[in-house]
């Protein structure tokens, strides 16, 4: 067998584990692989214009496509810049690979230029990562790496290749099976588990399905969608799991937690039986955790067994792949041999409590004379895309107003930072999002603040000639943090108010893009129709009220029934 | 309570510190951490003492699995289990306690494994409670320096890890 480099040995097994689109920024470290990648030709690589929006694009290419996302990156600055993408990926469970160059093996550890221990700096972010030290073991890193980003719940996998090991010979023999001794994620439920959960399901008079971006990664919304409507529970998503279950089934009780819907709140703390799915019980969804669901026995489905029992105690522990564990369940209760009506009729006197509840306090705002309503531009930006975009969000008000106004109905259409909460995801992901599914609509939801921290994007969109929407919420504030300082800190703004931001149409028309503005209620359709008929880039900025709140609002650490309403 | 855990893991580079970053990243406790190869040279054993509730301690052997490199986790003080940590100790014998030194020795089985006309060097094996001993009634005596390896456990009769 001839023998080939290192550099190129990375080209092949990206071929081999069907990676089309790479993300990454070039260096010293990394230019082997680049030159390879380029001789080659057959992988598009995104040059991006900061290494963290390499990460977010992956990220974003990965949580649309369900495909492992790939970036690349330089050592030092260009491996610590992808550090808060890894670790917003780690902390959703997005598959993805990410490819540093390192200092030849004979330097590393001398401070050399551009050295940085990228794996020590990156091991609790990742789900694991690899320094090569021998280019006969590159083979088998990167196959290991793509199976166990993708594998069990998934995860970033790091791969740190220094620059002697890219130009290294050796033979090329890609595994093409791999088994792991010391890793053997439990896909298939245990049927006695299941067993146990039909019979709490059976007894249970006011169930609710809580489900999570498990859902989505597991590919497990049609046994879902299929279950609930068996059963005829009411569902309640985390943010993660917004699209897993149709935001528009009167089955839906919109999103739980902090500043999720009065009636799913209440549902929760009313409820008898838990049905949790491929969420993990966070603080933000809980609120005070001796408070939560009171009366409720819980069943929780979870790859991850130590998300099972963490935040919560459970009465029936599934620990298996969400879709199976549904799958199973289903089977379970068509066996039982009830048909969907009795279910339906069963669950009726607890559907008029939800709908009381539905009645009592639905999601609303206050319209005001003259001024734009955030809340106003999502419900429009809903209705001109018929639901049917790929909406990215930043993070704070933005990405909460967007998770309360926009209904969504499929999986995969809402990437949005959720467990790490980082603000400046939202466009590179779109951009992402943009190269998985060229023809599809892709709007980012960002505010004034956000949009600023990977604005620098903008370029690369342009070079990709990607048609990605950008809506900014422009209040002048860092809203979220504002909001919490009037309602907790004595209305002291400390470092929230921005007394400059940039004409964001004019930045538009700087990179060439086009840019749209609205500061009247009465612009707000025009503006958006413009911006969404655009063929290329677009901004569409909104002058916003500026001190809108998110509501309703659980303060945190107060119990889920304790909201802020409007 | 105090659990110890034993812990089988892949040689790899890192893999060591994965679990002690673990433990610091989580806010979990380690009391003593003792690691070494077993005969097949791929896999180290490692023992660790911990202590928690029954929610830490579980959590602490999910989040242990969790790691790649980590093949199992066993908590043997769930059952019978033998525990020894050895500690050497230097301590001060001149004139007037060179006697008594080598007495307490004697009492507690410990060796002698270095002698210098001012210090004698003792090697004292046993669970930690008689090393916990020794070192009470040793101290007095003038204890100038001592080192531990942590504990090592091993659950008694057929089980094995």
């Amino acid at each position: 067998m001839t023998k080939i480099p290192g550099k190129q040995m990375v080209v092949e097994a990206f071929k081999k584990e069907g990676v089309d689109i790479v993300f990454g920024f070039p260096g010293g470290a990394i230019i082997d692989v680049y030159d390879a990648l380029e001789k080659d030709g057959s992988i598009k690589h995104v040059l991006v214009r900061h290494e963290q929006g390499a990460a977010h694009a992956a990220d974003g290419y990965a949580r649309a496509s369900g495909k492992v996302g790939v970036c690349i990156a330089t050592s030092g600055p260009g491996a610590t810049n992808t550090v808060t993408g890894i670790a917003t990926a780690y902390m959703d469970s997005i598959p993805m690979v990410v490819l540093t160059g390192q200092v030849p093996t004979g330097l590393i550890g001398n401070d050399a230029f551009q050295e940085v221990d990228i794996v020590g700096i990156t091991r609790p972010c990742t789900k694991h990562n690899y320094l090569v030290k021998d280019v006969k073991d590159l083979p088998r890193i990167l196959k290991e790496a793509f199976y166990l980003a993708r594998s069990g719940r998934p995860g970033p996998v790091l791969i740190d290749l220094p620059k002697d090991v890219q130009n290294a010979r050796a033979e090329f023999k890609y595994p093409e099976k791999i088994k792991l001794r010391s890793y053997n994620p439990v896909v298939e439920p245990h049927g006695k588990q299941i067993e146990r959960a039909f019979k709490l399901i059976e007894r249970a008079k006011q169930p609710v399905i809580y489900a999570g971006g498990g859902v989505i990664i597991a590919n497990a919304h049609k046994e879902l969608t299929k279950l609930a409507e068996y059963i005829h529970a009411p569902v309640t998503m985390t943010l993660m799991g917004l699209g897993c279950f149709p935001g528009t089934s009167e089955l839906s009780l919109g999103m739980l937690g902090m500043h999720g819907t009065y009636c799913a709140n209440m549902a929760m703390a009313n409820t008898d039986l838990i049905i949790a799915v491929g969420a993990r019980f966070d603080d933000r969804v809980t609120g005070k955790i001796e408070a939560f669901a009171p009366n409720a026995s819980i069943i929780h489905i979870d790859i991850d067994p130590t998300s099972i029992q963490k935040n919560v105690r459970v009465d029936v522990p599934i620990v298996g792949d969400c879709r199976r564990a549904l799958k199973k369940l289903v089977k379970a209760v068509e066996a039982d041999g009830r048909p969907p009506e009795v279910w339906k009729e069963r669950a009726q006197p607890w559907f008029d409590q939800i709908n009381a509840w539905k009645k009592r306090h639905p999601l609303t705002y206050k319209e005001e004379p003259g001024v734009i309503k955030p809340q106003q531009v999502i419900e429009k930006l809903y209705e001109l895309t018929k639901g049917k975009a790929i909406i990215t969000t930043e993070v704070g008000q933005n990405q909460m107003w967007t998770a309360q106004f926009y209904k969504f109905d499929e999986p995969r259409t809402l990437l949005t930072s959720g467990g790490l909460g980082t603000m400046g995801y939202g466009f590179p992901a779109a951009i992402g999002a943009q190269m998985a599914f060229p023809d599809k609509l892709v709007v980012d939801v960002a505010g004034d603040g956000s949009i600023q921290m990977n604005i620098q994007e903008m370029a690369t969109a342009m070079e990709q000639r990607l048609p990605v929407k950008i809506v900014i919420l422009n209040n002048q504030f860092l809203g979220m943090v504002r909001q919490w300082q009037e309602l907790f800190y004595n209305k002291v703004y400390a470092a929230t108010e921005f007394s400059v931001t940039p004409d964001f149409v004019k930045l538009a028309e700087a990179y060439g893009a086009k840019g749209f503005r609205a500061t009247k209620p009465e612009e707000v359709d025009e503006t958006l129709k413009k911006g969404l008929e655009t063929e290329g880039l677009a901004i569409m900025e909104f002058a916003i009220a500026r001190e809108e709140g998110v509501f309703p609002m659980v303060p945190a650490g107060k119990a889920t029934t304790e909201m802020l309403l409007v | 309570m105090k659990h110890t855990l034993s812990v089988l893991v892949e040689n790899e580079p890192g893999a060591l510190s994965r679990i002690t970053g673990l433990f610091s990243g989580r806010g979990f406790n380690i009391e003593s951490l003792c690691v070494a190869p077993t005969l097949d040279k791929t896999m180290s054993h490692l023992t660790l003492v911990t202590n928690g509730d029954e929610a830490i301690i579980e959590q602490i052997i999910k989040q242990l699995n969790r790691l790649v490199d980590v093949y199992k986790v066993v908590d043997v003080s769930e059952g019978e289990f033998v525990e020894r940590e050895m500690a050497l100790i230097k301590v001060r014998a001149e004139d007037e306690t060179r006697a008594e030194v080598l007495r307490m020795c004697d009492i507690f089985r410990c060796k002698v494994v270095d002698v210098s006309p001012k210090t004698y060097t003792i090697e004292v094996t046993g669970p930690e409670s008689k090393l916990r001993a020794v070192t009470e009634l040793l101290n007095p005596l003038g204890i100038k320096e001592i080192t531990r390896t942590g504990t090592i456990a091993i659950q008694r009769e057929k089980k094995t890890i």
